[in-house]
């Protein structure tokens, strides 16, 4: 193959990893955003997501497109009711401290995740992808599937989109985001809209792992890649900034594409990592971002 | 008795407990506390950043790690005797931590927690990257020839223990002798209000990364140190996990406690030692215990201990 097709090949790799990124990192940034806390335990709802997918497709059984839509339906919900739990649970009672929800999160990571290898086990499960129609291009044929999921990826984005920008919950949001006392002054139940906030992004998180599973298998230690990159895209997109997440997630997940193709991906891993730190240390705010940690 | 004399008898008869044990206990037992007065060596190195200066690390594995990996590569590759490769660690981590101590502290709070996770987790990579001299994940051996100083063997289990015990009383001794001088008090003042200790005139940047240097180079020498006991160097040592457990250990045995983080180090091994023979899912007991101490036992084992029967301890 020649190097244009091979690009090509590689962008759309690429596509498909943002795609799902950008759905990730939206939902952590969101919760940094208004909730100005730093959730570790991420990862770990998006693995929710891929596992309670395979759940309810192997439920639903009969043509896999039945159990890929119950999924995409009833896996973020119940990986966001999962989340109100531990913001009720565990959160509220820290009272958002941001260096004690830290801490409290990574032990709420390793419970999701120890919990899950002891129902669901150790193994690798797929889910069957709804069509598996196949797109020929000149030179290869592409998974019309793996289209699908970059076009679901961007409806899903510009739905949170507007729910932040047109309606009154948004407003709420927003309005919390910018002054938690403020709001509390006006009447705004800042509590539960943490608990909404928390469980929204969560929700996020197990739509992006709904979309990626029948390409990438669930299993219970897939949420620390997906932790690690959302970390980075929300910290060069600039902490709290949703814009600024979505052009850094469509940036890194394109390149990490990309790169990947042509490079080890170990090495491309070190560089970003250490890219990200020395981001954090020169520009706290993040590239586009206007606030600090 | 003064309060320094008091808390000096007491971490000495601690010491002394710990030599006798040594008499009494069966084989297993011997290995695991050897084991674990070297993982509390990384525990008060740890503490020493977190509970006596404020400075919440979440990359500590890398220190550890370097120290580690610092005398392992030095034995395999470089073939020089133990004793210089165990230097050769410790120098090691002494110059990582001083790297990653300099760029991190420009930051705080949030963004310091992740900037120290970030390099950690670079350095895992790099020793996968690496792996055509750190054996990535599978990791490698230290043969017995080469774990004799002095004519010491130290893969012998009882001079393991008394080697490891010696390691500990040192660091016993150097975090006590540190946290009740003058240095120590202005690290506490640090960690409580660094705005009025920088108004005080204390150059805040200087102690803190004087704190951040002894953190760092103690958990190096807790690396090199059970490598070089256990004869075993792997990537596992520098991943996340290694990163949040001495975190876990001194939470739960008290942070900004001497003693804390052994005691602490003692429970979480033995628990989890015990949750392994049951299920796989072994570190579930790791996050129930992260949750709960932040929830609801903030001072930890030796913290609550201090607040209610002795105020004089260090």
């Amino acid at each position: 193959m020649d190097l244009g097709p091979y690009l090509l090949l590689a962008s759309l790799e690429g596509a498909v990893q943002a795609a799902v990124l950008a759905l990730t990192a939206v939902g952590l940034s969101l919760v940094f955003g208004v909730m100005r806390i730093v959730n570790v335990a991420h990862g770990e709802f998006f693995m929710l997501g891929a596992v309670f997918a395979w759940w309810i497709a192997t439920f639903f059984g009969g043509h896999p497109a039945i159990g890929f839509i119950a999924a995409l339906l009833i896996a973020p919900l119940l990986t966001g009711l999962v989340a109100v739990i531990v913001d009720w649970f565990v959160l509220k009672r820290l009272e958002y401290d941001p260096e004690g929800t830290i801490v409290a999160t990574i032990g709420v990571l390793y419970i999701i995740q120890q919990v899950v290898l002891m129902t669901y086990g150790p193994d690798a499960r797929p889910v069957e992808a709804p069509f598996n129609h196949r797109f020929y291009f000149p030179w290869f044929g592409y998974s019309s599937y793996k289209l699908f999921v970059i076009a679901a990826a961007i409806a899903i984005l510009i739905g949170v989109w507007m729910i932040m920008a047109k309606t009154r919950i948004g407003l709420v949001l927003r309005a919390t985001q910018l002054d938690r006392e403020t709001a509390t002054a006006f009447g705004i139940e800042v509590n539960r809209i943490y608990a909404l906030v928390f469980g929204l992004g969560a929700a996020l998180a197990a739509m992006a792992a709904v979309l990626i599973v029948p390409i990438q298998q669930a299993h219970y230690l897939m949420g620390g890649d997906p932790l690690l990159l959302s970390f980075i895209v929300v910290i060069i997109g600039g902490l709290g900034s949703l814009r600024g997440t979505v052009v850094a997630a469509a940036l890194i997940g394109m390149s990490d594409g990309i790169i990947s193709v042509f490079f080890t991906p170990t090495l491309a891993k070190i560089l970003a990592t250490l890219l990200v730190a020395m981001v954090l240390v020169y520009r706290p705010n993040g590239l586009f971002g206007t606030r600090s940690a | 008795m003064t309060a320094n004399t008091k808390s000096w008898a007491l971490h000495i008869a601690l010491l002394v407990t710990l030599f006798t044990l040594q008499f009494v206990l069966p084989a297993y037992h011997q290995g695991n506390i050897a084991r674990i007065m070297m993982l509390a060596v990384f525990a008060m190195g740890y503490n020493i950043m977190f509970g006596y200066t404020g400075l919440l690390s979440l990359g500590h594995a890398l220190f550890f790690a370097t120290g580690m990996y610092g005398m392992g590569l030095s034995i395999q590759h470089l073939g020089i005797s133990p004793a210089t490769a165990f230097v050769c660690g410790i120098v090691a981590a002494l110059l990582v931590t001083a790297t990653v101590g300099v760029l991190a502290l420009r930051t705080s709070g949030v963004a310091f927690m992740i900037v120290t996770l970030m390099f950690a987790q670079s350095g895992y990579l790099a020793v996968l990257f690496f792996g055509e001299y750190t054996r990535g994940d599978e990791g490698f051996v230290i043969k017995q020839a080469q774990r004799v100083i002095a004519s010491v063997d130290l893969a012998d289990a009882t001079n393991r223990y008394f080697a490891a015990l010696l390691l500990f009383a040192l660091c016993i001794a150097v975090t006590l002798k540190l946290v009740t001088s003058q240095f120590g008090h202005v690290l506490v003042a640090v960690r409580e209000n660094e705005e009025r200790a920088q108004m005080l005139g204390y150059d805040t940047f200087k102690y803190k990364l004087a704190a951040v240097l002894i953190s760092g180079t103690i958990s190096g020498v807790a690396g090199a140190g059970y490598g070089l006991l256990f004869g075993y160097v792997g990537a596992n040592f520098a991943t996340v996990q290694y990163s949040i457990y001495p975190l876990l250990w001194v939470l739960l045995g008290g942070a900004g406690t001497i003693m804390g983080p052994f005691f602490g180090t003692l429970f979480m091994f033995y628990l989890i030692d015990l949750a392994s023979d049951l299920t796989s899912a072994y570190m579930l007991i790791a996050g129930v215990a992260l949750v709960l101490l932040t929830l609801f036992a903030r001072n930890g084992l030796m913290g609550e201990i201090r607040k209610r029967v002795l105020p004089w301890l260090p």
